[in-house]
C-alpha cells in the first residue's frame, strides 16, 4: 500500500487536477515510470552495445553452436555415458545431473540428521538436549566452504593409497573414494522393480480407503504395516520366485588401483558431508520451531482426551508442527541445492565446475554459459516458490 | 484451643541438589540412563583426546615445524604466520593504517550498540557517510603523504571485514529503494523491483562471483578496468541488495497501516512519510535481521577465494600447500573456523538479545 496511490484517489475523486502536470499524482506516477524504463533501456544498450564491440574485438562468435562441438576434456564422475568426444552441451547435462545427484543426496541426509538434531535439542535429558545445542551453534556458523576444505583436504586426501585401502564391511576406503561391492540385477530383476512400483500405488490405493473408512465408522486400520509389507515384501518374494537374479560385484585391486564395485569418489563425499552437515543445523533449528509453535494447550487437550503419546505425535504435533516447518525447510533445500556449487572449489564435477568453469574457460562464451547456468538455478527457485505458494494455500489455516 | 501445624518436611534428598538434577536430567527413567551413559562414554573417549591434542601436547610457538615435538597440535603455524592471516600481503610497516581503521569502526559500533550512549545521531551518520572516505584513504593511501597499497596486496581477515562491511553498508540504500519499490503502486517499478529481487536470491553466489568477474569486464568500454577486489565487492553488492532488500520489507510491512494514515493525514508527501514516519520505525525493527543477513554474508565473503582473492580461508589455504610447512591443515582449518565462529556466534547472540528486547509484549512464551 502506497501512500502516494491513496492520496492519489483521494485527489482525483475530490478534486480535478489543479493544471500544473506534477502535482497530479497520477502523472507524476506516470513520469517516473517513463524516466525509470528509458533509464533501464538506455543501461542496457549501453551494456549491450559494448559487450558486443568486445566480443568482436577477441573474436568470440555469440550464439548457441557451440554447444555441438567436441569437447575434449575427460569428466571426472558421469551419471551418464560421456566420453572427451562428446559435445559440450553433453557437458551441461552430465553436470547438471551431478550437480542433483548431490543436492538429493545431501538433501536427504540432511532432513534425517536435522529432524534427530531438533527434536533432540528438545529433549529431557540434558546430555542429548546440550549436545544438539553445541552442535547446532558450532556447525551453522563456520563458512560453508571451510567445512568442504576441511573434509576434503584435512580428511578424505590424508587417507591411505589404494595399496594401503582400509577394509570395511567388504569395501574399500582409501584417497581415490570408497569402493563398495555393486549388485548388478540380471535377467528378470525388472519383475522386482515393477513389483516395488505396484506395492506403492497399492499402499496409495489403501491408505486412501483406510482414511475414508476411518472417517465414516472410526475404525483403524494398521496402514504403515501393511504398507511396508506391499512396498518390501512385495518385491521380496517377486525376487525369490525369480530366482533371486542378482549378482554381486566385488571391488578387486589391479594394478595401483580397484577395478569393478561402486565408487563413491572423495569430492562427493567431502561435498555431501560438508553440506549435510551445514543444513542439517539450520534444519534442526526450523524444526525445533515447528514443534514449539503447537500451543501447549493442543497437547492437554490431547491428553484430556485420552490419546496415548504416539497418537499425540502423529495426530496433533506433526500435523501442526508440519504447517509451520515446510515453507523454511523446503528454501533451506533450495539453499542447499545452491549451495552445491562450492564443488568447484575442490572439483566434483557439477554444473558450476564442469559448465561454467571448464566449458566456459575453453570456449570464451562467457555471457551464453553464464546464463544457461543462472536459468537452471533460477528455474529451480521458481518451481520451489510455485510449490510453497501452492503448499501454502492448501495448509494455511481455515479459520471460521 | 489453638493448632500449630507441623512444620513442613524438608524435600526428600533425591529431589534436590546435584543428586535430584542429575536425576530430573539424566536418568530419569531406563531409556534416558542408558542413552546418558552411552554419550557420556563417547564423549569422554572423544573429548580426553581432542583436548590433549588441543592445549596439552601443543606447540605453540617456533620458526618451523622441527619446533613441534609434543606430538599434539602445532600452532606454531598459526602463531608464525598470525600477520600474514591477519593483514595478507599489506606491508609490514603500514598495518598500523589497518589497526587504526579497525579501531574506530569498533569504537564506533560499540558505541552504537551500547545503551544509553549519547549522540547516536552523530555517529550513525559519521559511520555511514565520514567513515567510508576516511577508511578508504587509510587503507589504500595515495593522498595525505600516505603511500599507495594496491588491492592485490590486500588479504587476511581484514579483507574479509572489509568484503562483508562495504558489502553490507552499500547493499543498505539499494535495499531500501528496491523494498519501497516492491510495495509501490507503480507496476512498472514494483515488477521491476520484484523481479531484480528474485533474480540475484534465486542463484547461487559463486555463479555471481564469476559473473562480476568474467562478464563484468565485457560490459564497460575497454579503456575502463576493474579492479579484482572491486569486481567481487560490485557483485556481492548486487547480490546483496537483493537479501537486504527482503529484510527492509519485513520490517516495513510490521508498521501498523494507522502510521501510514496518519502521515497521510498529515498532508505529508510519499518521501516525506516515508524518510520521517516509517522508515524511523521500520528500521528499529529490522536490526536482528539486519545482523542475520550480515552473519550469512561474513561467512559468504570466503567465496571470493574462487575468483583469486585472499580472504583468511585463502590465505590459509594457500598457506596449507607451502612446503616448508606441510601436514598442518588441520590446525590451519581449525583457526580459520575459530575465527569465523567468535564473530558469528557473537553476532547471533547480540541479535536474539535484540530481538527478546524489541518484543515488548504479547507473545510469553
Amino acid at each position: 500500500m502506497s501512500t502516494l496511490d491513496r492520496s492519489n484517489q483521494k485527489n482525483s475523486a475530490t478534486q480535478p487536477s489543479s493544471g500544473r502536470f506534477w502535482n497530479d499524482p497520477d502523472k507524476r506516477a506516470l513520469f517516473f515510470q517513463v524516466l525509470l524504463v528509458l533509464g533501464l533501456a538506455a543501461f542496457f544498450l549501453y551494456i549491450i552495445n559494448n559487450t558486443l564491440s568486445n566480443l568482436e574485438q577477441r573474436g568470440i562468435t555469440t550464439g548457441f553452436a557451440f554447444l555441438d562441438v567436441e569437447a575434449g576434456f575427460g569428466i571426472l564422475q558421469s551419471l551418464i555415458p560421456y566420453t572427451e568426444t562428446d559435445s559440450y552441451g553433453r557437458t551441461f547435462l552430465v553436470g547438471l545431473l551431478n550437480t542433483v545427484l548431490v543436492s538429493l543426496m545431501g538433501i536427504v541426509a540432511a532432513t534425517f540428521l536435522g529432524f534427530f538434531l531438533g527434536v533432540g535439542r528438545l529433549s529431557k535429558n540434558w546430555l542429548i538436549a546440550k549436545i544438539c545445542t553445541v552442535y547446532i551453534e558450532i556447525f551453522r556458523n563456520i563458512p560453508l566452504l571451510l567445512q568442504i576444505f576441511f573434509w576434503y583436504f584435512a580428511v578424505l586426501r590424508t587417507l591411505p593409497s589404494p595399496r594401503q585401502s582400509i577394509e570395511f564391511l567388504g569395501s574399500f576406503i582409501n584417497v581415490r573414494g570408497i569402493y563398495m561391492p555393486e549388485p548388478i540385477g540380471t535377467d528378470g530383476f525388472n519383475y522386482v522393480w515393477i513389483a516395488f512400483f505396484l506395492g506403492i500405488v497399492a499402499t496409495w490405493l489403501l491408505k486412501r480407503w483406510a482414511d475414508k473408512r476411518q472417517d465414516d465408522t472410526g475404525q483403524d486400520f494398521p496402514t504403515l504395516y501393511a504398507g511396508l509389507g506391499l512396498i518390501i515384501g512385495l518385491p521380496f518374494v517377486v525376487f525369490l520366485i525369480m530366482g533371486m537374479p542378482l549378482e554381486i560385484e566385488q571391488p578387486a585391486l589391479k594394478g595401483f588401483n580397484f577395478v569393478g564395485g561402486m565408487v563413491l569418489i572423495p569430492e562427493l563425499m567431502a561435498l555431501w558431508l560438508a553440506l549435510t552437515i551445514y543444513t542439517a543445523a539450520f534444519i534442526a533449528e526450523i524444526v525445533r520451531g515447528g514443534i514449539l509453535s503447537v500451543p501447549n494447550g493442543q497437547l492437554e487437550a490431547a491428553s484430556a482426551l485420552g490419546l496415548p503419546r504416539a497418537r499425540t505425535l502423529r495426530f496433533i504435533i506433526l500435523p501442526q508442527a508440519l504447517r509451520v516447518i515446510i515453507p523454511p525447510l523446503t528454501s533451506q533445500y533450495l539453499n542447499l541445492t545452491k549451495n552445491s556449487s562450492l564443488a568447484t572449489a575442490i572439483g566434483y564435477p557439477d554444473l558450476v565446475s564442469v559448465f561454467a568453469g571448464t566449458t566456459l574457460n575453453q570456449t570464451g562464451q562467457a555471457i551464453e554459459v553464464i546464463f544457461m547456468t543462472m536459468a537452471v538455478y533460477l528455474t529451480l527457485s521458481i518451481l520451489t516458490s510455485i510449490f510453497m505458494n501452492w503448499y501454502n494455500s492448501r495448509k494455511a489455516l481455515i479459520e471460521r | 484451643m489453638k493448632y500449630d501445624l507441623e512444620p513442613t518436611l524438608p524435600a526428600p534428598p533425591s529431589t534436590t541438589g546435584v543428586l535430584g538434577w542429575l536425576k530430573r536430567n539424566l536418568f530419569s527413567n531406563a531409556t534416558n540412563s542408558i542413552a546418558t551413559l552411552i554419550i557420556g562414554y563417547f564423549l569422554v573417549t572423544l573429548l580426553g583426546p581432542a583436548l590433549q591434542w588441543t592445549f596439552i601436547d601443543s606447540d605453540w610457538f617456533g620458526d618451523s615445524p622441527a619446533a613441534c615435538t609434543s606430538g599434539g597440535a602445532c600452532w606454531a603455524f598459526i602463531t608464525y604466520r598470525m600477520d600474514q592471516f591477519m593483514y595478507g600481503f599489506y606491508p609490514d610497516t603500514e598495518y598500523w593504517r589497518i589497526n587504526t581503521t579497525f579501531l574506530i569502526f569498533a569504537v564506533a559500533i560499540v558505541w552504537l550498540v551500547v545503551d544509553k550512549t549519547p549522540y547516536k545521531g552523530y555517529v550513525s551518520v559519521f559511520v555511514l557517510f565520514i567513515y567510508p572516505i576516511i577508511a578508504f584513504y587509510l587503507l589504500y593511501g595515495g593522498s595525505f603523504g600516505l603511500e599507495v597499497v594496491e588491492t592485490h596486496k590486500w588479504g587476511g581477515l581484514s579483507l574479509t571485514l572489509v568484503l562483508a562491511v562495504i558489502g553490507i553498508v552499500a547493499a543498505m540504500p539499494f535495499g531500501i529503494l528496491l523494498a519501497l519499490g516492491r510495495r509501490s503502486n507503480m507496476p512498472i517499478v514494483k515488477s521491476f523491483s520484484v523481479i531484480y529481487i528474485e533474480f540475484w536470491r534465486g542463484i547461487p553466489l559463486i555463479t555471481v562471483l564469476f559473473m562480476a568477474s568474467v562478464m563484468l569486464p565485457l560490459f564497460v568500454p575497454e579503456e575502463i578496468t576493474f579492479d579484482k577486489l572491486l569486481r567481487a565487492l560490485i557483485g556481492i553488492i548486487l547480490f546483496q541488495s537483493a537479501y537486504m532488500a527482503e529484510v527492509i520489507r519485513g520490517g516495513l510491512q510490521a508498521i501498523p497501516k494507522g502510521q501510514y494514515e496518519a502521515a497521510d493525514a498529515l498532508g505529508l508527501g510519499y518521501w516525506k512519510s516515508m524518510s520521517l514516519i516509517i522508515l524511523p520505525q521500520a528500521l528499529k525493527l529490522m536490526i536482528p535481521g539486519i545482523v542475520n543477513t550480515f552473519i550469512a554474508l561474513f561467512k559468504d565473503t570466503s567465496l571470493v577465494l574462487i575468483i583469486g582473492l585472499f580472504d583468511i580461508l585463502a590465505i590459509v589455504q594457500a598457506a596449507n600447500s607451502d612446503s616448508a610447512w606441510l601436514g598442518f591443515s588441520t590446525e590451519g582449518y581449525i583457526f580459520v573456523a575459530f575465527v569465523f565462529w567468535v564473530f558469528c556466534f557473537g553476532m547471533s547472540r547480540y541479535s536474539q538479545n535484540l530481538e527478546k528486547r524489541l518484543q515488548t509484549g504479547h507473545n510469553t512464551r
